[in-house]
């Protein structure tokens, strides 16, 4: 983004905005530190030798390694509009831990103090402690409503979780995934594979066969859970695919409030990153999952980043459950990603925020799949993608309503801005209406802003530009609002986004 | 786009079937090399994800004929010159004569191409250029084996609308119709087709619009109860030019209606509209592909669809915009209303943008009549059942509004009116 040329309408806030989320990549350090590697490439063995280290049982073995042997079968995966060389299945390290690890601390104080100075640098407190470092506003914030537990993944292990303690005390089980096969099998066994199936998609299956670690949560009936959970991931070793899993089951009545965020270091070579999120959302329970994905981009030709190849699903099972996925979309070279929720319970709901931003040679081919089987269900989505420099930036969508699906309702709005000439905005949705006491919205537009707004805008002696403005700015700064505290950082940088002059 | 699955036995079946035609035989041959390359459309193909081409695909012989209904509809009102078709084949005799008018009409069956030069190299060139990037082997295989259709080139304005008629009097199962249209420079047309051709229909029309020409295409499938039709328009537009086309469709067990528009020159107009309503064993596929080339370019797309007992509606429409067609103006909007349960609505409305100096939005609904409207009418001592049909009007309406000449949209309504 150096030369640009933009058009009337985008104001220089914006342009700005854009550039200061993708020009500077902060995260692209390094940690030295000495690790262990399973050999490079992937057959049976490193499937085995995988689940051995997390001294997983028998059965975890061989779920594994049915997924391997299916995923042997698949061919990747054409239809996203992203543009990658091949890449070398067998040219990547499936498995990376400290060898500090070895043994698990077991404490954070026993935490190998490099690792405990990369989060520190990160700003992710991996002490107990509270104020978010450098969050604006942080310091008004009623303290004991603001924890977050934190539980740190670090390229194939989880080093630690925070306030486990509190947590057990509510009776919230929060810990890495390794550690749910082995301390509660019976709700691993039950859940894990029963939102995302092994044979879901190429990169699920990868997964299945391969994942290191993750986070675990369970959320007991009737508890609202006592502070918000977070997990970081971090990327840090060379030629190192990350496979993560996170399972989060929320009984009836519950709810929780989850955070992910992720960074790797600047490389020049691509490197693989392919995670499976899983919610099971039972009766009147409710999950917010939030995401700020910074993974490393590539620099500005092009060169290096993550490919971040995702599938994230949330199944609500009971009546009036709900779901909410925010994600703020701007690291990675290819994001592959559709954040998605079946609602199966009747009045359940799924509400999916994005904003999507591409800069330099990025591509994002994101969006979400609201598939309503329950009566009276509810979806909204609202994604706001952004292109500059040489960017493609793709919404895939399906909103599917099924035939006894009746009385539901979805409506979509999907912005696309583009700064510069060289870059691309696209929208791909599926709509599939099987009954017709269901209404289904999609729109693609900005002329659309509400009239009753305006209108009281207008009367106010606000002229119309500017209450157009107003009321467009308002809308995406209300999306950004969704995102919790600990993302403000992020956030605060992208409300100055507006999307004046969006194309559909 | 490669096909993703090849259907080698039924190709050579159904290409086996059929005799290529003595005229055009460099095109013809050259289509026919692609079509085995290409090869028939399957379920797997993204584009055919929602109808299946099984229909369009597999032999079809005396036995799948279907005798339809006697149609109410025919623009005589209006003022046409009459183009007839009896049986897929051009009848000259009952047809009117075009001799006033600056037009050149031949048929492509016709060999002597010295009559109309253009043709050689214009026949099969749009199908062709509207291969990329998505296959389309039912025009393809149309280019190869088309039996009969006009080859009109427009030279001036011309004073009334030309009406192709279809008549059908012996029943034939199965005919390939191919039109070529080229308007030159300042000349003006506009062509409204109605009738029914065959049990199975597949035709393909290629149509250049040249500088500061417009084109107004208006097309009845009033008359297809049960029958099995593939439609493609290929489009080039070249400077101010504009194109406007009108589809309206009440029967047809299957029909699937492809559009593919290219705006090559800037300021070119392309508006293209279509308004159904089915019930029953009725398929209705509105698959649209407009590129946008030029600067300052206007595409407009209205799809309306009214559907029930069964029926299903399927819109798939893609508005594209290459680097450089700066200051585009698209507007798209699908949208369905399912009069009960057990009708379905499946769109995909696609926008593929690489301009940043654009506007386009895109729209798409779906849901069963406005109770709130229903009521008002009802509070005013309407019928329930007239209430409904007046909502289901003014729903369609929209989409015949986009028809240039009044006296041709009006004529549709009434037809509306009367078949609701």
């Amino acid at each position: 983004m150096t030369s640009l040329d933009v058009k009337d309408g985008v104001d220089q806030e914006t342009v700005e905005a854009v550039r200061s989320v993708g020009g500077h990549y902060k995260y692209g350090w390094e940690t030295e530190i000495e690790m262990d590697y399973a050999p490079k490439g992937l057959d049976s063995d490193i499937v085995r030798l995988i689940s051995a280290k997390n001294n997983e049982p028998e059965w975890m073995t061989n779920w594994r390694l049915d997924a391997f042997s299916r995923w042997e079968k698949l061919e990747e995966p054409n239809w996203a509009m992203v543009d990658y060389p091949k890449i070398d299945y067998q040219d990547i390290y499936y498995y990376a831990s400290p060898k500090s690890m070895a043994e698990k601390p077991k404490s954070l104080d026993d935490v190998d103090p490099k690792l405990l100075e990369t989060y520190k640098k990160l700003g992710i407190p991996l002490k107990e402690q509270l104020i978010l470092a450098g969050v604006e506003g942080a310091e008004d914030v009623n303290l004991d409503e603001r924890k977050v537990a934190v539980d740190a993944v670090f390229d194939s292990v989880s080093i630690g979780t925070t306030f486990k303690d509190e947590l057990r005390k509510a009776g919230v089980i929060f810990c890495s995934i390794s550690e749910a096969i082995t301390e509660h099998p019976e709700l691993v066994k039950k859940y894990l594979g029963s939102v995302v199936p092994v044979t879901d998609n190429y990169f699920a299956t990868l997964n299945s066969a391969v994942f290191s670690d993750g986070s675990f949560v369970y959320i007991p009936e009737g508890v609202r859970c006592p502070m918000e959970l977070s997990t970081y991931f971090r990327i840090n070793a060379e030629n190192t695919g990350q496979f993560e899993r996170t399972l989060i089951i929320a009984e009836k009545g519950s709810y929780v409030s989850y955070l992910e965020g992720c960074t790797a270091p600047k490389r020049d070579t691509n490197q693989l990153h392919a995670a499976i999120v899983e919610l099971v959302i039972l009766e009147d329970a409710e999950v917010k999952y939030s995401t700020v994905q910074n993974w490393y981009p590539g620099d500005e030709n092009g060169l290096g980043g993550i490919y971040n190849f995702v599938t994230k699903r949330a199944d609500c099972r009971g009546d009036r459950s709900k779901v909410m996925w925010t994600q703020v979309e701007t690291g990675s070279a290819v994001t592959w990603k559709y954040p998605s929720c079946i609602l199966r319970g009747n009045e359940s709901q799924g509400e999916f925020y994005s904003i999507a931003i591409a800069n330099n040679f990025q591509q994002a081919d994101t969006g979400t799949k609201m598939i309503h089987l329950g009566k009276n269900t509810k979806s909204r989505i609202v994604s706001k993608g952004i292109s500059a420099g040489n960017a493609q930036n793709t919404y895939r969508g399906l909103v599917s309503m099924h035939p006894k699906a009746t009385s539901s309702r979805n409506y979509t709005q999907c912005d696309s801005l583009l700064i510069g000439n060289k870059c691309g905005a696209h929208t791909v949705p599926y709509i599939e209406v099987k009954n017709n006491s269901s209404r289904v919205e999609h729109e693609a537009t900005t002329s659309k802003v509400d009239d009753d707004q305006l209108f009281y805008c207008r009367q106010r002696g606000v002229n119309e530009e500017d209450a157009v403005a107003l009321v467009v700015n308002g809308f995406c700064k209300e999306v950004l609002q969704a995102l919790p505290m600990e993302f403000a950082m992020e956030a605060q940088q992208l409300v100055a986004i507006s999307l004046e002059g969006s194309v559909g | 786009m490669p096909l993703s699955q090849k259907l080698p036995d039924d190709l050579n079946q159904r290409i086996s079937s059929l005799k290529l035609p003595k005229n055009n035989t460099k095109k013809r041959c050259e289509a026919l090399k692609r079509i085995k390359v290409m090869g028939l459309p399957s379920r797997r193909d993204e584009y055919w994800k929602y109808t299946n081409p099984s229909l369009f695909n597999n032999l079809f012989s005396d036995k799948n004929v279907v005798i339809g209904s006697d149609d109410k509809l025919n623009f005589d009102s209006i003022g046409c010159f009459k183009l007839i078709f009896t049986d897929g084949v051009f009848d000259q005799e009952s047809s009117d004569s075009l001799e006033s008018e600056e037009l050149e009409l031949v048929r492509i069956s016709d060999s002597s191409v010295d009559k109309a030069n253009w043709l050689e190299d214009f026949y099969g060139s749009l199908e062709e250029a509207g291969q990329n990037p998505v296959d389309r082997p039912l025009a393809k295989l149309n280019t190869a084996f088309a039996t009969d259709g006009l080859a009109l080139r427009v030279t001036g304005k011309i004073t009334k609308p030309i009406n192709i008629v279809y008549n059908e009097t012996s029943y034939r199962s199965d005919v390939n119709l191919h039109h070529c249209i080229k308007l030159e420079q300042g000349s003006s047309l506009t062509l409204i087709e109605s009738g029914s051709v065959s049990s199975r229909l597949n035709k393909v029309t290629e149509l250049e619009v040249a500088q500061d020409s417009s084109f107004h295409h208006v097309c009845a499938q009033t008359n297809n109860v049960d029958k099995i039709v593939s439609t493609h328009l290929f489009a080039r537009l070249w400077e101010n030019s504009v194109l406007k086309s009108f589809t309206l469709t009440t029967s047809g067990a299957l029909t699937r209606n492809e559009h593919v528009v290219e705006l090559k020159g800037n300021n070119g107009i392309s508006h293209l509209a279509a308004a159904c309503i089915g019930e029953g064993r009725f398929h209705h596929d509105d698959t649209v592909f407009v590129t946008h080339e030029g600067t300052h370019c206007e595409s407009r797309q209205v799809f309306k669809k009214v559907l029930k007992k069964g029926a299903f509606g399927i819109f798939q429409g893609k508005i594209l915009v290459k680097p450089g067609a700066q200051k585009t103006d698209g507007y798209q909007i699908s949208q369905s209303l399912l009069l009960d349960d057990d009708s379905q609505f499946l769109a995909k409305p696609e926008l593929e943008i690489y301009a940043d100096d654009v506007v386009c939005s895109h729209g798409s609904t779906s849901g069963a009549i406005d109770e709130e409207g229903l009521f008002y009418l009802r509070a005013r001592g309407v019928p329930e059942n007239t209430a409904k049909d007046l909502l289901i009007l003014a729903f369609l309406a929209e989409a015949l509004a986009e028809i240039e000449d009044t006296k041709i949209s009006e004529l549709l309504l009434t037809y509306l009116e009367r078949s609701l």
